[in-house]
């Protein structure tokens, strides 16, 4: 460390190239962060880790089929189940068919024993039980479309007709919630299944899919199984895996983003590596008659190499930890951007992060490594008689 | 004219000395080359998507969907209402003076994907007698077509491609029916070989839909036909309906995708180009500065500072040009025909279509590689033309 002032100043002797490289790595982390944050998205991992105890029933032969509302009873009575619910695909837009969101009728007092993590004002939860046509919004839907307490919204569905034989709903904004888990799950809309169920024009009593939570006395892949078999060979068979397994599958039916993203940041890794590497040896090139100056005042090979190599690393930290804090902003604007596209929103976890910092010390690494083993076999002799 | 024989002279020179120079030369050449691989490579599914959904469809055939549903999935239509749809004026008639029309359901069902290995939504369309002969493209390839009334199917080649289980003569069981594959068809590379077809009197009952279906296709006299037959229907009562060209409908489902795709692939191309930018600016700093003499002898020998400035731009341009050639060539080698598919929200099923890189996107990746070139150049070019003759000749 004591060397750290040589390093500094050796690194920026020509400025120009220093800060283009370092532009450059800063360039291939900020993708590095906006893409991962991307795949993230998009794996479904994101969705929720904490509340893998839920489980998900769906219609086995697709999510589109629905299921009889019996089979929620049903699936409450079961030994080792806590509690269940249920939720339905609505399917509807807001003024123009581009502003849709996701909008289910739900039971309302079950599902929020469920998802604990909607947090919603003791007042507003009240108002909305108490609302036939009540209806709560996520924040970022709130956000998005201007909707306020006591609004009174129409909403025209793609699927669902009314008795009256309209496709336009009208719903009392209730109440607000927000999602407490920090996964942006803020991005629906839940309204009662009752008023639903009377007023649609057919499909009456089916729901979409069965959500329950074991009560810890046996294993969920126990429990999975139990309720799987209990619909066995009838109607409507059903499909139940845990809610992490659910998004999982879900988001893997959109292709391999994740090999598609790994591609996308070989190329450009390969490249910074390449940049990094070549102005690391102009650099050791420039320098190799100062480098047979420090030989000859005693500095050993070993710190040369180091000394070079650190020049590396701290070239691709400055870029790179630069670079994902500006993803990190970019996200966060991002997110707001497309939060009804991407309901998880896009943000850097912990583990991207971590991977981050690993690139970045082995971009360094990498590319100061020739060129330090180059200047560290220097014949001093040599070196000096060059010039 | 003199001017023009120094740029030419310097050009050549610089070009023919890039051996010399090879690593930082190499090195913009390969970054520029990975934003055009990327481009194009991003930007070749858009293509290839919108190829396969846009270009499924033809001028002639009507598609009917219940009022205000958007997609056929979440249409729905009466027996009634679809004879109504079949003796609209407009439909073209066969010899025996039928209406040529294909009332349909389109279901989901639960296949595994190969390439994941995970459950992925497989569109199951129940088609008339007339279905096939309203898709003129369509062909059975192998085996044979289904029979009526019977639990057998015909898979596309696509789907076939992407789903585990649908070789010729196997059986898959879609909740309590059990069906079997008793052909494979193509069409043209439309939308349709994603898709499982059967007769729709069988899957009505499999899927408990009683009588009722889910979109009607009509064969049109001609593509003129259209505007009176969606009048007809629109001021027909006892019909609430949307009318659609079969072309037009399936132009806009691609939208979605190919915009999505689009709006994630122009921002990361254009980040990557920045970057690649840099790379270049640095590399051509660093060949004006390894030359500094030779350039301040060429300035001594009376070449003037433009034809130099000009020359160091043009060798840029040379290495933004020749990694726009080879990005190109990795991403048409790598990726052009290359088969994927995708989760299409409009249908909520798969889409399987073909990496397209078109010529188009190759010179669009082209003027990007030279814009790159140009940018990086640009002020290296400036300083070529003002070092100081006199220093540099002195050495450093």
């Amino acid at each position: 460390m004591k060397y750290f002032g040589l390093i500094w100043s050796n690194m920026w002797r020509k400025r120009i190239r220093t800060t283009l490289t370092i532009l450059s790595v800063f360039v291939a982390f900020l993708l590095f962060g906006m893409l991962s944050a991307f795949e993230l998205a998009f794996d479904g991992s994101n969705a929720s880790i904490e509340n893998a105890e839920r489980l998900i029933s769906v219609h086995k032969v697709s999510l589109i089929n629905f299921l009889p509302i019996a089979y929620v009873e049903r699936v409450r009575n079961l030994p080792g189940v806590a509690n269940a619910t249920h939720s339905t695909w609505f399917g509807a837009y807001y003024q123009e068919s581009r502003n849709t969101f996701g909008q289910f009728p739900v039971d309302a007092e079950s599902y929020l024993a469920l998802y604990p993590e909607f947090t919603l004002p003791p007042e507003q939860e009240k108002a909305w039980l108490n609302n036939r046509t009540g209806a709560v919004v996520g924040r970022a839907i709130a956000d998005q479309f201007g909707f306020k307490v006591g609004d009174r919204v129409p909403l025209t569905s793609t699927l669902w007709t009314n008795m009256d034989g309209n496709k336009s709903w009208e719903f009392d904004i209730e109440g607000v919630f927000e999602d407490s888990s920090g996964n942006g799950n803020s991005v629906y809309m839940l309204f009662h299944y009752d008023y639903f169920d009377e007023a649609r024009a057919f499909a009456k009593g089916e729901i979409g899919w069965i959500i329950e939570k074991g009560d810890g006395s046996r294993p969920n892949t126990e429990l999975a199984a139990d309720i799987d078999l209990m619909f066995a060979n009838s109607s409507a068979e059903t499909k139940t895996t845990d809610e992490a397994a659910f998004a999982e599958e879900y988001a893997k039916q959109f292709g391999n983003i994740a090999l598609i993203v790994t591609a996308i940041l070989g190329a450009v890794f390969f490249t910074i590596l390449l940049v990094n590497g070549n102005t690391m040896a102009q650099s050791v090139r420039e320098r190799i008659p100062e480098l047979a100056v420090l030989k000859t005042l005693g500095f050993g090979p070993g710190t040369i190499l180091g000394m070079v190599l650190l020049e590396g690393v701290l070239l691709a930290f400055i870029g790179g930890v630069a670079g994902i804090v500006a993803a990190k902003w970019l996200l966060v604007m991002a997110s707001k951007a497309m939060a009804s596209t991407l309901p998880g929103g896009l943000t850097l976890n912990a583990q991207t992060i971590a991977w981050a910092v690993a690139f970045m010390f082995l971009v360094g690494m990498a590319s100061g490594l020739l060129p330090a083993v180059q200047a560290m076999r220097l014949s001093i002799v040599q070196a000096l008689a060059r010039r | 004219m003199k001017w023009l024989r120094q740029v030419a002279a310097l050009t050549i020179l610089n070009i023919r000395t890039l051996p010399q120079r090879l690593g930082s030369s190499t090195v913009a050449v390969v970054g520029i080359g990975a934003v055009v691989a990327v481009f194009a490579g991003v930007l070749s599914m858009a293509n290839g998507f919108e190829r396969t959904v846009a270009g499924t469809g033809s001028d002639d055939i009507a598609i009917v969907l219940r009022d205000g549903s958007n997609t056929e999935l979440t249409s729905g239509l009466s027996l009634e209402h679809t004879r109504l749809i079949a003796g609209a004026p407009g439909v073209r008639r066969d010899a025996n003076d039928e209406p040529i029309v294909s009332a349909e359901l389109f279901v989901i069902v639960e296949l595994q994907k190969k390439t994941t290995a995970s459950a992925a939504n497989a569109a199951l369309r129940g088609i008339q007698a007339n279905g096939q002969a309203l898709r003129k493209r369509m062909e059975i390839v192998e085996g044979r077509m289904f029979e009526p009334g019977k639990y057998e199917i015909i898979v596309g080649r696509g789907a076939q491609h992407q789903f585990v289980g649908l070789e010729l003569g196997n059986s898959i069981r879609f909740g309590q029916t059990e069906w079997t594959v008793v052909g494979v068809f193509a069409d043209g590379g439309s939308v349709f070989e994603s898709e499982l077809w059967c007769d729709v009197r069988v899957l009505q009952p499999a899927y408990r839909r009683g009588s009722t279906f889910q979109t009607v296709r009509a064969q049109l006299v001609d593509p003129a036909s259209l505007a009176t037959f969606e009048e007809a229907l629109e001021s027909d009562p006892r019909l609430e309906v949307d009318v659609f060209g079969e072309r037009e409908y399936y132009a806009e489902q691609a939208e979605p995708v190919t915009n999505f795709i689009r709006f994630v692939g122009y921002p990361l191309a254009f980040l990557m180009a920045i970057g690649a930018i840099f790379a270049a600016i640095n590399t051509m700093y660093s060949s004006v500065s390894a030359r500094s003499r030779e350039i301040a002898t060429l300035r001594a020998l009376g070449f003037g500072p433009s034809p130099i400035a000009l020359a160091t731009l043009l060798e840029a341009a040379v290495l933004g040009v020749l990694g726009g050639i080879l990005g190109g060539a990795v991403a048409y080698l790598g990726m052009n025909a290359r088969t994927a598919s995708t989760l299409d929200m409009q249908s909520f099923s798969q889409v399987a279509f073909n990496f397209a890189v078109t010529g188009e996107l190759l010179i669009d990746g082209l003027l990007a590689a030279l814009a790159v070139g140009l940018l990086g150049g640009l002020f290296p070019a400036v300083r070529a033309a003002r070092v100081p003759v006199a220093v540099a000749l002195r050495g450093f």
